[in-house]
């Protein structure tokens, strides 16, 4: 396969971006970083105040309140339970960036790890690469569609499903980096200068690294938001009773025509958690990587 | 091709990812033991672990993936049979979201930092972060519904005439489209952007081409290097998209057909065809790669 091509050279001036103060605070006065960053932190803070905003038990049923539109008591409606959906939203909300945010972070710490593992060992490289390039073969939604049903119907296993779907890209993006960042002439120096490969590997590469794995996680995260939401409204992900963005419209969708708001926000929900992470992606990928400039 | 040994064991690792008694999960939590023994027996499951993966593997050398629970029939001729559904779909996302894709991203880099250049992001970053299968039914809503232009649902074949087949896969292919149309786009936009800033474009325009031979013929000639890599990637996005959006328009397809077995337990159809979609993909892969080497002489096997 060739390894030649898009990553090596977007991560040779990724690593040799600037890095520490003035990115900060060139990210500040980025427009889509700060549009991004402030959509999902207002999200995630919604989720997590959610039973302090909404009294409402997300599944208290009340079917005499079944199928009303939005109104101020109601805010996005009620479901065919009666069920308060704006409560679920949020609700859902909790689930839906959990599992998000937990696939980014296990996947990112195999990515690099395995990443770092190829690039330095030689002898595993070819072993974790092939490895790496038959789960690649699958297209993602379909390994994780296998793997949650075989591990069956709990968040768990959509967390790993997920993780394993979505580790072989950024393995090859940490080893990618880590290959460059080895060639260069720091990293010459300090092995010259007698530090252990140990040393050298957490020191200098690792953190050489970071910044492609960052951007690279947070497209994961939207990503993963995505899938989760498509394999609960498949029927493998998260399980009713508990609301997740994906299954509340899978239920919503039965009854879309007569009540369109049960389907209707939970969609704009996870479409503005997913916009808001490629906003941030972009901005990070942006200032990182200072070649692809032209955003904006 | 170890690849494709490795993806055989995987596949056949699956089943053993089952927590408990796979025979039993299968046969159902109320079957007998007689049934679940008989279960055991006909899935070769009473045999030693490496035993199971030595037949396993020989059946798929003699071309034999296994058959299915509940279709009564083999993985192969069920997955063959769904083929043409998920194939056509993929192939009409892919046949809309090429042209317009490219087309989207190399107008914003070449208006790069105007209005045309955010309005296409724009589009391109909702394409990537409106899930597919939730637009698909508000389309079904608004267009088979509301409006009563496509049928909201179901296959036509295109053996019986092109009109009710393109009926049928318009607003399917369309939203499954989307996401593909916005990653093209974006991803053509910086491979156009990358090109439009080297040397020889500057020399192009020098020496007086107009400004279409300049960009229309190598700017994006050089910039399609990209997009025959980004295929790859747009196929696969296709393929597993549609396990999704077959489900919404209730398309007979191979998506559907996994969901179902799924649903049904029947892991030796979802085992199977999960095996048939990744061998699919490693020569999708090296076709790709083929293409690519043919496309820029600069790249070389080792």
């Amino acid at each position: 396969m060739t390894d030649v091509g898009i990553g090596t050279r977007a991560t040779a001036a990724a690593i040799a971006a600037p890095r520490g103060y003035g990115t900060l605070r060139r990210l500040l006065r980025h427009r889509s970083f700060l549009i991004g960053f402030t959509i999902i932190a207002l999200l995630a803070i919604l989720a997590v105040l959610a039973p302090l905003i909404t009294p409402i038990d997300p599944s208290a049923m009340r079917v005499r309140l079944r199928f009303r539109p939005p109104q101020a008591a109601f805010w996005f409606g009620t479901d065919q339970f009666g069920r308060d959906v704006f409560t679920r939203v949020l609700y859902g909300a909790r689930i839906s960036l959990f599992v998000g945010f937990a696939v980014c972070v296990v996947s990112g710490l195999c990515s690099a790890v395995l990443g770092v593992i190829a690039a330095q060992l030689r002898r595993l490289d070819s072993a974790i690469m092939r490895l790496m390039d038959a789960l690649m073969s699958f297209p993602a939604i379909l390994l994780a569609l296998g793997i949650a049903a075989a591990l069956g119907p709990r968040v768990s296993s959509v967390i790993i499903a997920l993780t394993v779907a979505y580790i072989p890209a950024g393995v090859r993006i940490v080893r990618a980096a880590a290959l460059t960042v080895r060639e260069m002439d720091f990293v010459q120096a300090a092995q010259v200068s007698g530090a252990s490969s140990l040393r050298i590997v957490l020191r200098h590469i690792l953190p050489n690294c970071l910044s492609p794995l960052l951007v690279h996680l947070t497209f994961i995260f939207a990503y993963a938001m995505l899938a989760e939401a498509a394999l609960s409204f498949l029927g493998v992900g998260i399980q009713p009773p508990i609301a997740s963005w994906g299954n509340i419209i899978a239920e919503g969708r039965d009854y879309a025509t007569q009540a369109w708001w049960v389907m209707l926000f939970p969609g704009i929900a996870i479409s503005l958690a997913a916009l808001s992470l490629n906003l941030l992606g972009d901005a990070l990928g942006d200032m990182l990587d200072p070649r692809l400039k032209g955003g904006e | 091709m170890p690849v494709i040994l490795i993806i055989s064991i995987l596949a056949f690792l699956l089943l053993s990812l089952l927590p408990g008694d796979p025979a039993m999960i299968i046969a159902g939590e109320q079957a007998s033991p007689a049934a679940i023994e008989q279960v055991r027996r006909q899935l070769g499951l009473d045999r030693s672990f490496l035993e199971q993966l030595g037949i396993w593997l020989f059946n798929l050398a003699r071309g034999n993936f296994g058959s299915s629970l509940i279709l009564n029939q083999s993985v192969l001729s069920a997955v063959g049979e769904r083929l043409p559904v998920t194939l056509s779909l993929a192939a009409l996302s892919i046949g809309f979201t090429i042209p317009v894709g490219v087309f989207l991203g190399s107008l914003a880099a070449y208006y790069r930092r105007t209005w045309i250049d955010s309005a296409v992001m724009t589009v391109a970053l909702l394409g990537v972060s409106i899930p597919a299968f939730w637009i698909a039914i508000l389309g079904v809503i608004l267009f088979s519904v509301q409006l009563g232009w496509v049928p909201s649902s179901g296959f036509a074949p295109i053996s019986q005439g092109l009109g009710g087949w393109f009926a049928s896969m318009a607003l399917p292919a369309l939203t499954l489209s989307l996401f593909q149309i916005g990653f093209l786009a974006r991803m053509t936009r910086s491979a156009m952007l990358d090109v439009l800033s080297q040397d020889y474009i500057r020399t192009a325009r020098a020496k007086g081409l107009s400004e279409w031979r300049t960009v229309g013929k190598h700017a994006l000639r050089n910039a399609l290097i990209l997009i025959i890599t980004a295929t790859g990637i747009l196929l696969s996005a296709a393929i597993g998209g549609s396990v999704i959006i077959e489900q919404v328009f209730a398309l007979p397809g191979i998506g559907r057909m996994v969901v179902q077995a799924i649903m049904a337990r029947d892991y030796p159809l979802v085992q199977g065809t999960m095996l048939i979609l990744g061998f699919t993909f490693v020569m999708i892969n090296l076709i790709v790669d083929i293409l690519y080497t043919l496309a820029d002489p600069r790249v070389r096997h080792d």
